[in-house]
């Protein structure tokens, strides 16, 4: 089983690499929605 | 059900598909054994990366010719997506590279035009960030684009046009080179699998570039109130 620490490390990191993305996307989609909706708001017509 | 749910869910199903297979179903290769198996991930995301950074060229290629807001969303996309691809190549290449070549990186033609490929898209990144007035970054950004992906097909062929110490292709690699079936048949899944992953991703970072300018026109609006 020689080396499969770093096999792990390597799919572990590379993974961990990916959802953060994903999160920095979610998380900015989501920011962006709310900045939305206020601008919406905001405008007369939209009352 | 929407269909980027639908699309989540098949993009998780097929990597948690692709890891088992490459673990479990693909034979240990005889020289390098368990370290190998980083291949599958490795390769496919590498090989993901590229088809973003295609994506990307596209978009810029058809935002220069027709100015269309809709490709310089698949540009960006592209470009940030392609740009988390190839940060992963970086980073399990050394992992895998270690203990087979006894170094963690090395400035041969593939590495280097790698992580000039990286460099290259932080920039166009960085290049958006530095312009303000929406058509002049998107026709700004594209053309550099443009001129970044001239990087990509260099990637692809240092390793074929020039001696590496990265190792020689063993996929579209010419006579000599090859997989054995089972490997083979795994590296194809995994890629199949990272390219459903990337377009997911792709679709959710187009959708947000999207709502960005939508918020941008409605923040002007109401500015000229």
């Amino acid at each position: 089983m020689k080396n499969l620490d770093s096999v792990f490390a390597a799919y572990l990191i590379g993974w961990g690499a990916y959802f953060v993305f994903y999160l920095t996307i979610a998380k900015r989609t989501a920011n962006l929605r709310a900045e939305l909706d206020r601008i919406k708001n905001s405008l007369p017509h939209a009352k | 059900m929407s269909k980027r749910i639908i699309l989540a869910a098949v993009a998780f199903l097929l990597v948690v598909a692709a890891a088992y297979a490459s673990f479990f179903i693909a034979p240990t290769e005889r020289t390098m054994g368990l370290i190998q198996r980083i291949f599958y991930f490795h390769v496919s995301s590498a090989w993901a990366g590229f088809t973003a950074f295609f994506l990307c060229f596209l978009g810029n290629l058809m935002y220069v010719w027709k100015r269309e807001q809709k490709y310089d969303w698949l540009g960006v996309s592209g470009a940030e997506v392609g740009l988390a691809f190839t940060t992963v190549v970086l980073i399990t290449g050394p992992i895998w590279a270690h203990p087979v070549w006894g170094i963690w990186w090395t400035w041969d033609a593939r590495l280097t035009s790698t992580f000039v490929l990286w460099l290259l898209y932080v920039s166009y990144l960085l290049l958006r960030t530095l312009v303000d007035e929406p058509d002049r970054r998107a026709l700004l950004s594209s053309l550099f684009g443009i001129f970044a992906f001239i990087d990509v097909p260099l990637v692809f062929g240092a390793i074929r046009w020039w001696r590496t110490q990265h190792p020689q292709p063993v996929i579209m690699g010419g006579q000599g080179s090859g997989l054995e079936p089972t490997m083979k048949a795994v590296f194809f899944f995994s890629a199949f699998a990272m390219h459903v992953f990337m377009a997911f991703l792709i679709v959710e970072r187009y959708s947000l570039e999207k709502m960005h300018t939508e918020a941008d026109l409605l923040a002007r609006e109401l500015e000229a109130q």
